[in-house]
């Protein structure tokens, strides 16, 4: 028989950690794959960059955050809540200073929202380059805020209705200023202070950070201290030169905030290969949109051909990760995985092809594309572009 | 308002965070700068990752050049190329630049630094000067560049239909493989090797240099008055430095040489970074004293180095970044 049965282990007999071990736990040792990662010759410094969700290790739809991805434009700032302002000024009856303990006493909302990087699989514009899912697809997470509607501030403060932007800020060196229209400040923006339950981390904005339900994280200021009501946008640097879209013939879309129909399988991938053998086989992997509730998911194996439609864990929620399982027999032959995301407005999750015909290839934001393991007889899997 | 929260935001508060500039030149505070000021202080303040020309260095981001890229493959996205508006520009430098000493310049020479830069893309000429008076006369080249997000009509008409379940094409053929151009990270395991091969042949390269130095001096002595409150605070003055240098056991040379147990080091000794004649030949050693004066005026303690930062202003900071230096050697 098994000797891990058959014999008494170590763990059956002594004692494990008393209470206490650790006040705040970390995981166990055995989970170290399940970690944060860079790639190093993205940018010219850590400081300013951006480091990858490992979502190949990940399962349901709330990601930790102490391996949710990080972006940082002058780095992760300290920033204590006694030292915390936020201002609202500009088109105003009243310009406010609020200090932290003065946001907590406005009611509250909790949602689950997504966030994805607007350069998320940016790189496999130009072909299959990044062999990983948290490479390719892990500039996103999906935690539940807790904070205050920004509508709620907005009218604290007596905004005038004839205002058609706000412009919002960091407290860090770049303070990362974007614009955003009146009409989703004032939709289901939420200034918030906690993430799954516990204060955000530092890496993630902490003490405050702007939640911009759908749209692209660039617009989630982190360590948020300024909100302008103003009539114009500022077309600040993050919303000229960066967070553009440039097409084949050279012009540019700007103000392409939605995160369009999206999904990726993340098990079997490169990093998390199938590794016990042909028969039954769990295919896994995330969905969401930037429009709404995910409906659908549709996988394929064979690079197109045929499309199954894959089990929700549970039902599509409003700009929220949605998992799907796919339960299925595996024969040992190759395979082209793919998925297919279709969101409430009937948005189908398009293909490289479609995307490039429309776009051209200098884009390096907004790649939705469907995107193809190709998992050998081995169980191992490469990131690959079919035709 | 209705909760009666928050308290009344001063003008003196709003004035100082109410920074951002628009387009029309609303926010742009009086003052004037040149464009040849805008060189001395670009070099000064900019250059080290910019380029003496804007060009950008290594990963950087070029602020010149790329004119007429924008419809090319891998198109040259340059504030002279690409940005539409100048307020960009000056909005940015001011609240943002330099890396890592952001808001430490005074609105004159953001106004000459931003000349410089129009003057490094050949849109001004050299004897321009730009005020607050003609700033909004400059128009950009591609102002007329962006359109809004036509998403809705380019694309989501196209892609809300039923998709296709069965059949939907003939033959799939693997068109690229990512292991073909092979950059994804490796494990750090996986990467020793890589790494000890180049460190090799940088080392080699610079066996010359190696036999012209001066050994380096033993460094022990200075670790007798050795004070970590001071290293601590050190370190975070440290910050203002670490874009371009590093510190600790595996430190590799970035747009400064690592700075590794530098404190007794020759001056200008570290493997593979290529240095200034000025700061090659110097021949002294980083003596505390010598480490001092360099980093209260980097130009004037060694004419003709290329490290373009203006230097620490303050004694304590400098006594601090010293004792933080010393820190690190292990």
């Amino acid at each position: 028989g098994d000797p891990l049965i058959t014999e008494v282990q170590p763990w059956a007999q002594g004692f494990g950690d008393p209470v206490d071990a650790t006040p705040y736990g970390l995981p166990i040792r055995f989970e170290s794959d399940a970690v944060r990662r860079n790639v190093p010759w993205l940018t010219a410094d850590p400081i300013s960059s951006i480091n990858f969700t490992p979502i190949h290790a990940l399962d349901g739809t709330i990601t930790p955050q102490g391996c949710a991805f990080e972006r940082h434009h002058s780095g992760a700032i300290e920033l204590a809540k006694p030292d915390y302002r936020l201002m609202i000024n500009g088109m105003v009856d009243k310009p406010l200073v609020f200090s932290y303990e003065d946001l907590e006493r406005f009611p509250r909302e909790n949602h689950v929202y997504f966030l994805e990087c607007a350069a998320n699989t940016g790189m496999e514009w130009a072909g299959a380059q990044l062999n990983g899912a948290q490479f390719t697809h892990g500039m996103i997470h999906n935690m539940e805020y807790t904070g205050v509607s920004l509508r709620t501030l907005l009218e604290e403060a007596g905004y005038d209705t004839s205002a058609k932007w706000i412009y919002v800020e960091g407290a860090d060196a770049s303070s990362n200023g974007r614009s955003i229209p009146m009409e989703k400040a004032l939709d289901d923006v939420i200034v918030a202070f906690k993430a799954n339950g516990e204060a955000l981390r530092k890496e993630h904005g902490y003490p405050v950070r702007l939640v911009v339900p759908g749209w692209e994280g660039n617009l989630w200021i982190k360590w948020l201290r300024r909100i302008e009501v103003t009539d114009q946008p500022v077309e600040s640097r993050e919303e000229t030169s960066k967070y553009t879209d440039v097409l084949a013939d050279g012009t540019a879309r700007k103000f392409t905030w939605v995160m369009d129909a999206k999904s990726v399988v993340t098990s079997p991938s490169p990093q998390a290969p199938i590794t016990h053998g042909p028969g039954p086989l769990v295919i896994t992997g995330m969905a969401w949109s930037g429009h709404g509730r995910i409906t659908r998911v549709d996988v394929s194996k064979d690079g197109g051909k045929t499309w199954e439609t894959a089990r929700l864990a549970r039902e599509g929620e409003n700009k929220a990760l949605t998992r799907f399982y796919l339960d299925t027999e595996w024969d040992g032959s190759e395979m082209l995985l793919q998925s297919r995301a279709i969101d409430e407005t009937g948005y189908v999750q398009p293909t490289k092809a479609q995307l490039r015909e429309v776009r051209g290839l200098n884009s390096v934001y907004h790649n939705n594309c469907i995107q193809t393991w190709w998992v050998k007889p081995t169980g191992e899997a490469e990131n690959v572009e079919v035709s | 308002g209705p909760f009666g929260l928050g308290r009344v935001a001063e003008p003196d508060e709003i004035a100082a965070w109410n920074l951002d500039v628009s387009p029309d030149g609303t926010g742009l505070p009086d003052g004037s700068g040149s464009v040849a000021d805008g060189e001395q202080i670009f070099s000064d303040n900019c250059a080290s990752c910019h380029g003496e020309f804007a060009e950008g260095l290594g990963n950087w981001p070029k602020l010149a050049g790329g004119d007429g890229t924008l419809a090319n493959v891998d198109p040259v996205k340059t504030v002279g190329s690409y940005w539409p508006y100048l307020s960009t520009t000056w909005d940015y430098v001011n609240r943002s630049m330099p890396f890592g000493n952001a808001q430490s310049l005074s609105a004159d020479d953001v106004y000459a630094i931003t000349a410089y830069i129009l003057y490094s893309n050949f849109l001004v000429d050299d004897d321009f000067v730009l005020s607050r008076e003609n700033f909004t006369e400059v128009e950009m080249p591609n102002v007329g560049g962006f359109i809004p997000d036509d998403r809705p009509e380019s694309e989501y008409a196209h892609w809300r239909v039923e998709p296709c379940m069965t059949d939907c094409k003939g033959v799939v053929e693997i068109t690229m493989k990512a292991t073909v151009l092979d950059v994804t990270p490796q494990e750090s395991t996986d990467t020793a090797e890589p790494a000890e091969s180049s460190a090799a042949t940088a080392q080699a390269e610079a066996v010359p240099v190696e036999q012209a130095a001066e050994p380096a001096p033993v460094a022990e002595p200075v670790l007798a008055a050795f004070d970590p409150d001071l290293a601590a605070a050190g370190e975070k003055v440290f910050r203002k430095c670490r874009a371009c240098h590093e510190v600790g056991a595996d430190a590799k040379n970035k747009v400064g040489p690592q700075l590794h147990a530098i404190v007794g080091r020759t001056v200008g000794s570290v493997d593979g970074f290529k240095y200034s004649k000025a700061m090659a030949s110097d021949g002294g050693t980083w003596s505390e004293e010598y480490l001092a004066a360099f980093l209260a005026n980097p130009k004037k303690a060694m004419k003709g180095t290329k490290m373009s930062f203006a230097g620490l202003k303050k004694d304590s900071d400098i006594a601090a970044v010293t004792e933080y230096l010393k820190s690190v050697v292990e």
